[in-house]
């Protein structure tokens, strides 16, 4: 077993594969009365968050709670790093009081790269920059496996913001390495020709999102970030809706079976419309439920053993 | 445990029909300890606890017309030595539709060793529900318990010694119904 999870990339098909199975099981485990499991009982797990999240934190505490291990959450907001604090004094304050595993999201993309680095402990990376969230991918994997019963063939359109997406990177490498067709789908400004040529080896790139739609079996909607954005990508957020949002009648243009996944946050009415977001098709709900579940066979598959 | 070499010697303990006869035996014993069965859950310890519960069950049907519920417990997040081995990929824990609360839960696995599998059991046990009691049955018995726990069913008692396996293979996870001694003197 791997020792960190950096990167999508970290994850050949026979791990990743195992990573979804053993989730799998963890899913089966947390419909019971009693959802606490031994297996890091005594190991301590630190999320040590930069940037803001909801959904990632809470999963990544859940998860560590659900398998007994200690939890210290960390936020920059009311720490040392408001005083000024540089990442690899926290590291190695982390090091000292004995972190088996440190989740962590960053602004800088790399950081939990260079975090490896200082650190005995296992490194999860929970999102950083505009680099990889390969947490995220690994739920997307699992919720498409489950409503879909297999990955390897599956057509998958990423639609939107691809440029300052780390959801869209860690899926691109995941979802090719499980077999799974990947599309890149958005206006040019938001898939230079440098990301979608970064990107292209096994990945197609297309601006239409009308022509990909009627031969996807999932499509993948990403939040435009805005707070990423110093420049302007698009004239407005009323034409970027009209091109790329998703709508009532854009999903009808879909195969009965195909599924409508986003990683939320959403922007309700800009990348996807709410009667889509609220649909049986979509599988919103469902991504934030697995994503207990996937990061609890992560932890335990990176921690539970030697 | 360390997998034997390809050319280490090894003995047959169980035949095939030798095997099918213990499992035949056990059925009959627990029918006769339980009183007919009723009030009773058989659970397999996977992985290969899991077919045996499954022929038991079968067995008890065929003998008595009785149907016993069968589900599988997984231990791995439970064993003590989790964290002295390489990760290992998790089993799957399928409780019977009924439940086990207040009924006669009767652990299944192949090989009774050191009684840490069992004590794993126990504590696995502890976290899915609350039975009135907790019986063993055990298709072998190779002695050398670390722990104070015995089985009330045992298909064979095999003295080994330490430096001995003791190999089970069923049709379902292996191809063929065999028990094997390997290791040691031939």
């Amino acid at each position: 077993m791997i020792k960190h999870l950096r990167s999508a990339a970290d994850l050949d098909a026979a791990t990743a594969t195992l990573i979804l199975d053993t989730a799998g099981e963890m899913a089966a485990l947390s419909g019971r009365e009693v959802k606490k499991l031994p297996a890091l009982r005594g190991r301590t797990v630190v999320n040590l968050f930069y940037e803001d999240s909801t959904r990632t934190r809470i999963s990544f505490e859940a998860a560590a709670k659900r398998l007994s291990a200690d939890v210290i959450n960390f936020s920059a907001k009311g720490s040392s790093v408001s005083k000024g604090e540089s990442l690899k004094d926290t590291a190695l304050t982390l090091q000292a009081m004995g972190a088996d595993a440190v989740v962590i999201r960053h602004s800088a993309s790399g950081a939990p790269h260079r975090l490896a680095n200082w650190v005995d402990g296992s490194v999860v990376n929970a999102g950083d920059g505009t680099h990889e969230h390969p947490t995220q991918a690994l739920l997307d994997a699992y919720t498409m496996r489950s409503r879909l019963g297999r990955l390897d063939g599956l057509k998958v359109a990423i639609v939107g913001d691809v440029l300052h997406s780390r959801v869209a990177r860690s899926n691109v490498l995941l979802l090719t390495t499980l077999g799974a067709q990947v599309t890149l789908v958005g206006p040019p400004t938001l898939i230079p020709l440098d990301v979608a040529a970064a990107l292209a080896e096994k990945t197609q790139v297309s601006y239409d999102l009308d022509a990909v739609l009627p031969d996807s079996d999932v499509v993948m909607m990403l939040r435009v970030q805005t707070e990423r954005m110093q420049d302007s990508y698009f004239p407005s957020a009323r034409e970027y809706s009209r091109r790329y949002g998703l709508d009532v009648a854009r999903m009808k243009k879909l195969p009965e079976h195909a599924i409508v996944m986003h990683p939320g946050p959403m922007n309700r009415g800009m990348e996807i419309a709410p009667e889509v977001a609220d649909s049986p098709r979509s599988t919103i709900v469902e991504q934030v439920a697995n994503g207990v579940s996937v990061r609890m066979a992560v932890l335990y598959l990176l921690l539970g053993g030697k | 445990m360390a997998q034997p070499r390809a050319d280490t010697p090894s003995k047959i303990i169980l035949a095939e029909s030798d095997l099918h006869r213990v499992v035949d035996r056990i059925a009959h014993q627990i029918l006769e300890k339980t009183s007919g069965a009723t009030g009773t859950v058989l659970l397999g310890i996977p992985t290969r606890g899991v077919p045996l519960a499954h022929r038991l069950a079968a067995r008890i049907h065929a003998f008595e017309g009785v149907e016993v519920p069968v589900g599988s417990l997984d231990i791995t997040l439970y064993r003590d030595d989790l964290r002295l081995k390489a990760t290992r990929a998790l089993g799957r824990t399928e409780l019977p539709p009924g439940g086990i609360d207040g009924l006669r839960v009767i652990l299944v696995d192949d090989v009774l060793f050191s009684g840490r599998s069992v004590r794993a059991a126990l504590d696995a046990l502890n976290d899915v529900g609350r039975p009135s009691s907790v019986q063993l049955a055990v298709l072998v018995d190779r002695g050398h318990r670390q722990l104070p726990i015995r089985a009330d069913y045992v298909g064979k008692n095999i003295p080994t010694a330490l430096s001995e396996s003791v190999k089970v293979t069923l049709t379902e996870t292996d191809g063929a119904d065999e028990v094997k001694l390997l290791g040691g003197l031939s």
